[in-house]
């Protein structure tokens, strides 16, 4: 059913739709919408599921850990600093192999405070044995929802489903819920692959030595490999129920016979199509390459169809000081010595937006070659020269 | 596609007016996307809503840079916020104030609009009279879509009952109205 609603209750509507059983809540913005919604839908009667207030992220990915292991279908939300206390439990999550979905409403971290939109926080996790998966639009955190349970629960394996702060939790979007019974048809009942049960008692998560924690690591690699085709298969399945597109591995658009590539990941795809139209209609070759997979990271596909493209822009919203963007260093690993030009572009951290004419900009620069190794997208430097002075001062010219 | 840039202060509804623009034009099949500025919103302190309409889908995600049309909630906003940054030349102008823009000294930035572009409102009188408080949304999207003939009354009303059902409704549909019909009045004297 088509509804002109915001990007939070739509992803409330799609998570009550995939019969969770126990929904563990803790705010913080820009998550927060989420889980009020999902309480509403408790409350009046309208999902059959365990509502649970917790005291802390800690405990409310920790609660959604038991109850999993509990053979419950579990779900909780989250951003930013939240994500960091419950960092734990989400190693723990995955290393027990609980299916657990969580959406993380991407927020930038502190210090500085700052509430509005990057990925550092997604970023910060992003070893720990999670699928994770980004949506470009409403519609596609929609839809990720539905196929992250079916994901999750086939293998064995916690989904995150990071959708941008604000930018979509807090935009009121027009969105295609489908029906009960359509989801119902796509994602069969929770059948749990292990379960805590008093009267066949057995362990979860008991201690492995050093004779068998790398044959266990090596499972964890060898799932997320598994995944890879896993998230294209459930895609096309969802494709077919429900009659539109949404997922899979990474979105390609103008790509065919693209020179200059920008790729990135998230809400900031629908501005990028918007200017490569603009540069193809200036007969200029330029492609855009949305992931919507980020872990697994699906190097294989990023291969095939970036390996003609003589520039490649790498365009995140996360930045490890000391080393650049995380994303750059991985897609430079699989595209090293196949494009001639590589460049990192750090843009839209702590809520900047990222707007037309700077990405006209970026594409102006990069076609003259002008670009830094690591380029701040609009960066004023004018607020910097004072303090570059100091550290010249103290450190000397380097 | 069709931009509205909605200023105001925090507690005057501005998101909500955003939001029911949004609503109202997807009634009439329209693509429509609406979001704030995502500021630390605090009560009186000055916030913005925007708002885009289409026939297609709206894959922008910007904020709205250059709109086609500005709805001023408050009147106060003029000397410490830009609102009429990068309006177009032809585009259209709301504000509740029973002053002028000439009377409030604004005119000058204002002169080269067409006339009927520009138009303000004692929205929140009106409002006191029809929902016995001075909430000026309802009165405002009544007159914008008087003004500018992008939405039909009857969406803005339906998107307004969807949105505050049963009394509360009522009676802000009936200051849309009320603002609606004072607007067409206007225009078809001059």
């Amino acid at each position: 059913m088509l509804k002109q609603i915001e990007g939070s209750q739509g992803v409330a509507e799609a998570v009550a739709l995939c019969r969770p059983q126990v929904i563990c809540a803790y705010p913080i913005t820009p998550q927060t919408h989420i889980v009020e919604g999902l309480s509403v839908l408790v409350k009046s009667g309208k999902l059959a599921a365990e509502y649970i207030n917790v005291e802390s992220e800690f405990a409310a990915l920790s609660v959604a850990i038991g109850a999993s292991a509990g053979g419950a279908r579990s779900y909780t939300a989250t951003s930013s600093q939240g994500l960091l206390y419950m960092a734990e439990a989400v190693y723990n999550a995955a290393g027990l192999e609980l299916p657990i979905v969580m959406t993380l409403g991407t927020r930038a971290i502190g210090a500085p405070i700052n509430i509005w939109n990057d990925h550092s926080d997604a970023m910060a996790v992003r070893g720990a044995g999670w699928i994770m998966l980004f949506a470009e639009t409403n519609q596609e955190a929609v839809d990720l929802h539905i196929q992250a349970f079916l994901l999750a629960e086939q293998l064995k394996c916690p989904v995150m489903v990071c959708v941008d702060g604000f930018i979509l939790t807090h935009a009121n979007d027009r969105m295609d819920i489908p029906a009960q019974e359509e989801v119902d048809a796509f994602l069969p009942t929770f059948a749990p692959a292990q379960m805590l049960d008093p009267a066949h008692p057995c362990s979860i998560g008991a201690m492995v030595g050093p004779e068998s924690f790398t044959e266990v690591r090596y499972l964890a690699h060898h799932r997320q490999v598994l995944a890879l085709s896993a998230i294209s298969q459930v895609a096309e399945t969802f494709c077919k129920t429900f009659g539109r597109s949404s997922g899979g591995l990474v979105h390609a658009y103008q790509l065919q016979d693209a020179e200059t590539v920008l790729l990135s990941m998230g809400s900031v795809g629908g501005t990028i199509r918007e200017v490569v139209d603009e540069e193809r209609t200036a007969g200029r070759k330029v492609g855009y390459l949305s992931l919507v997979s980020f872990r697994p990271f699906p190097s294989a596909e990023i291969e095939r169809l970036l390996k003609k493209a003589r520039t490649v822009l790498v365009l995140e919203k996360a930045l490890e000081p000391g080393s650049g963007g995380p994303l750059f260093g991985q897609v430079q690993q699989v595209l090293a010595g196949e494009v001639p030009r590589l460049f990192s572009v750090i843009a839209g951290l702590g809520g900047r937006a990222i707007t037309r004419p700077s990405l006209r900009q970026l594409f102006s620069r990069a076609h003259s070659g002008d670009l830094e190794p690591i380029h701040f997208l609009d960066l004023d430097r004018s607020v910097l020269t004072a303090y570059d002075a100091t550290l010249q001062d103290a450190f000397g010219a380097c | 596609m069709f931009q509205i840039r909605v200023h105001g202060r925090g507690g005057q509804g501005v998101v909500t007016a955003a939001d029911l623009l949004a609503t109202a034009a997807f009634l009439e099949g329209k693509h429509a996307q609406a979001f704030p500025s995502f500021g630390s919103e605090r009560m009186g302190a000055p916030v913005v809503a925007f708002c885009r309409i289409a026939s297609s889908e709206i894959r922008l995600r910007e904020p709205i840079l250059e709109p086609d049309a500005l709805i001023i909630q408050d009147a106060t906003l003029f000397s410490s916020v830009a609102v009429f940054d990068g309006l177009s030349s032809c585009g259209y102008v709301l504000i509740n104030s029973k002053r002028s823009p000439k009377e409030m000294g604004i005119g000058p930035s204002l002169e080269a609009f067409p006339s009927d572009h520009v138009l303000h409102l004692d929205a929140a009188d009106i409002a006191r009279q029809h929902i016995g408080r001075p909430i000026p949304n309802a009165v405002l999207l009544g007159a914008f879509a008087a003004q500018t003939g992008l939405l039909a009354l009857e969406s803005v009303k339906a998107a307004i009952s969807e949105k505050f059902p049963g009394t509360m409704g009522e009676k802000n549909n009936a200051a849309a109205a009320f603002a609606y019909e004072q607007v067409r009045g206007s225009q078809a004297s001059c």
